[in-house]
């Protein structure tokens, strides 16, 4: 079975990101930039299964900028045996990188996709879902378990309330939870045979696929700022002042 | 032209994010339907007819929606979309599984977790874990959104919409198998007025325990960080953050928690907050009204006793 990855290259999880002056976006110049954390879970879970002997190919992908390679090459240290860059300088939308990657898998036809259920940059939550959709493949979203099961996948997922699990035929779309997997670091010699390993970059444009605008970015500002509280000294006081202050109790 | 609310529910009872919802749509529009899709959920549909401002309930009863399968949902909402100009659900874990599969299937975008809207095209929306909010426009002919229904309040019963059976059944290739949810006598999280969470500070699944009484006696909610859920002293649903529930309770007492990004992404929006923390460093007490430097096994119980005082 070929898995396909597609990962994210973002702003590091433990950096607190500054709206730019100008209210244009974000300023994301010069910050540690990383695998997004739940693209890590999705690339650790596909190197698990073939570790299992359930795959036996794990193909990862990125669209972006000529950075993302470094995020191609962390991926294949953890495991991926090849990496697919597809270079555009543009700022995409989920479902524009969801007809991408649709173009992509009609050339490897991999039986299961496996994504991070959301990026934490622009927190969408919406590519897995979409690619879904787009090539008509059933999906389990917020996975925090994947069992493979002759042709058909078990998989539990993080619902409100609690837990739920589908089965599903292949091929199929998985999107990562937090709990589904502690991903490995990356070795010296892994970084170091990461490098040999086949990564091919191509255009937008050979995919043959059209993208349009669907969303304006009209500004962005920071939030509300909550002004300073108190340091209160005792328990008594923090009663006192939630009862005859604050009045929520 | 009409807007659409998929409505939440268990098949028994209509949640209130779906009255979270219909107030978003109010801010859009008079003209709004709710889809009710489930299985033996005619209370369900008669309750969505009777939320304030809603026009019409589309009830689709089988079997196959039973499960709320994003698969099959979004390919019936598709159906009903040409009457649409807006599709909108609550970014609930069923919101967000079904509806980006129908914005694709419509070739639109969809904007997520919106907080506020600005007019039929433009909306207001939290990036980068709530630290910056995007003020987007839509350029497509249907916009499909999920709603942050923390954000929005609740609209009235009142209302007296008619009723519409559709009989389209749509199967989807994924079966469902089991579900186990977490039972709890304590208000949900995502609609509770008061919530108290427990982070790593706790120590143990048991202490949480001493929050349980602590939540008894104030009627709320308990929540957890994700090193408490990682560390397994509760269960997964009950994480409050950036990639857990995103909650904005009149009071939100957080206790033995330090205050990551993640976290403070979920409930920073709450109207008075309270941290107890024995670090006085903890990033916690930056967003804090009230804060404590204690030991919480020693400040929970006394909470408890002067409150119950």
């Amino acid at each position: 079975m070929k898995v396909l990855v597609p990962i994210k290259r973002v702003v590091d999880a433990n950096v607190k990101v500054r709206v730019k002056a100008d209210n244009s976006n974000v300023d994301t110049a010069n910050l540690k930039m990383a695998l997004n954390p739940f693209c890590e879970i999705a690339v650790e879970e596909a190197v698990r299964l073939k570790e299992a002997g359930s795959a036996s190919e794990i193909v990862v992908v990125s669209i972006g900028s000529k950075a993302v390679q470094e995020q191609l090459r962390t991926a294949m240290a953890l495991g991926a045996d090849r990496a697919i860059h597809i270079e555009t300088d543009e700022e995409l939308t989920p479902l524009s990188i969801a007809k991408l990657l649709k173009a992509v898998q009609e050339k490897e036809q991999a039986q299961l996709v496996i994504f991070g259920k959301q990026s934490i940059d622009g927190d969408n939550n919406q590519t897995g879902q979409m690619f879904a959709a787009l090539t008509d493949m059933p999906q389990a979203t917020f996975a925090s378990e994947v069992k493979l099961e002759g042709d058909s996948l078990l998989v539990t997922r993080e619902v409100d309330g609690g837990l739920q699990t589908l089965k599903l035929p292949l091929p199929a779309v998985v999107t990562t939870d937090l709990r589904l997997n502690e991903p490995r670091y990356a070795s010296l010699p892994n970084i170091m045979k990461a490098k040999r390993k086949p990564l091919d970059v191509m255009a937008v444009a050979d995919l043959g696929v059209t993208l349009k605008q669907h969303v304006k970015l009209l500004d962005v500002t920071p939030p509300a700022q909550r002004t300073a509280g108190v340091m209160l000294a005792s328990v008594a006081e923090l009663v006192e002042k939630l009862r005859n202050e604050a009045k929520v109790i | 032209m009409a807007i659409l609310v998929l409505a939440e529910h268990d098949n028994a009872s209509l949640k209130l994010d779906t009255a979270k919802v219909v107030t978003a749509a109010k801010a859009i529009g008079t003209e709004i339907h709710v889809l009710v899709a489930g299985h033996e959920c005619a209370e369900v549909a008669a309750a969505a007819q009777r939320l304030d401002g809603v026009t019409r309930v589309l009830l689709a009863d089988a079997a196959a929606y039973q499960a709320h399968l994003a698969e099959n949902l979004a390919k019936l909402i598709l159906e009903l979309a040409p009457d649409y100009e807006h599709i909108l659900a609550s970014a609930s874990s069923v919101g967000k599984d079904t509806l980006p599969r129908v914005a694709a299937l419509l070739d639109v975008a969809q904007i997520s977790e919106v907080v506020q809207v600005l007019g039929g095209d433009t909306f207001v929306r939290p990036i980068y874990a709530g630290n910056a909010m995007a003020k987007v426009q839509s350029l497509d002919d249907k916009k499909v959104l999920t709603v942050r229904a923390s954000a929005f309040d609740a609209t009235a019963n009142g209302g007296n919409a008619g009723l519409e059976s559709i009989d389209k059944v749509i199967e989807a290739k994924t079966q469902f198998v089991s579900q186990s949810l977490t039972v709890s006598e304590r208000p949900e999280l995502g609609n509770a007025g008061i919530i108290v969470s427990g982070g790593r500070g706790m120590g143990s699944g048991e202490n949480f325990a001493m929050l349980e009484a602590l939540a008894d006696s104030l009627g709320a909610a308990v929540g957890a960080s994700r090193a408490a859920v990682d560390a397994g002293f509760v269960p997964n649903d009950l994480q409050v953050g950036q990639t857990g529930k995103i909650v904005a309770p009149d009071l939100y007492i957080a206790v033995g928690i330090s205050g990551a990004i993640q976290h403070l992404a979920g409930m920073k929006d709450s109207k008075v907050i309270v941290a107890i923390n024995k670090d006085p460093e903890a990033p916690i007490f930056q967003i804090a009204d009230y804060g404590l430097t204690a030991d919480l096994f020693e400040a929970i119980p006394e909470l408890i006793a002067a409150i119950k005082a």
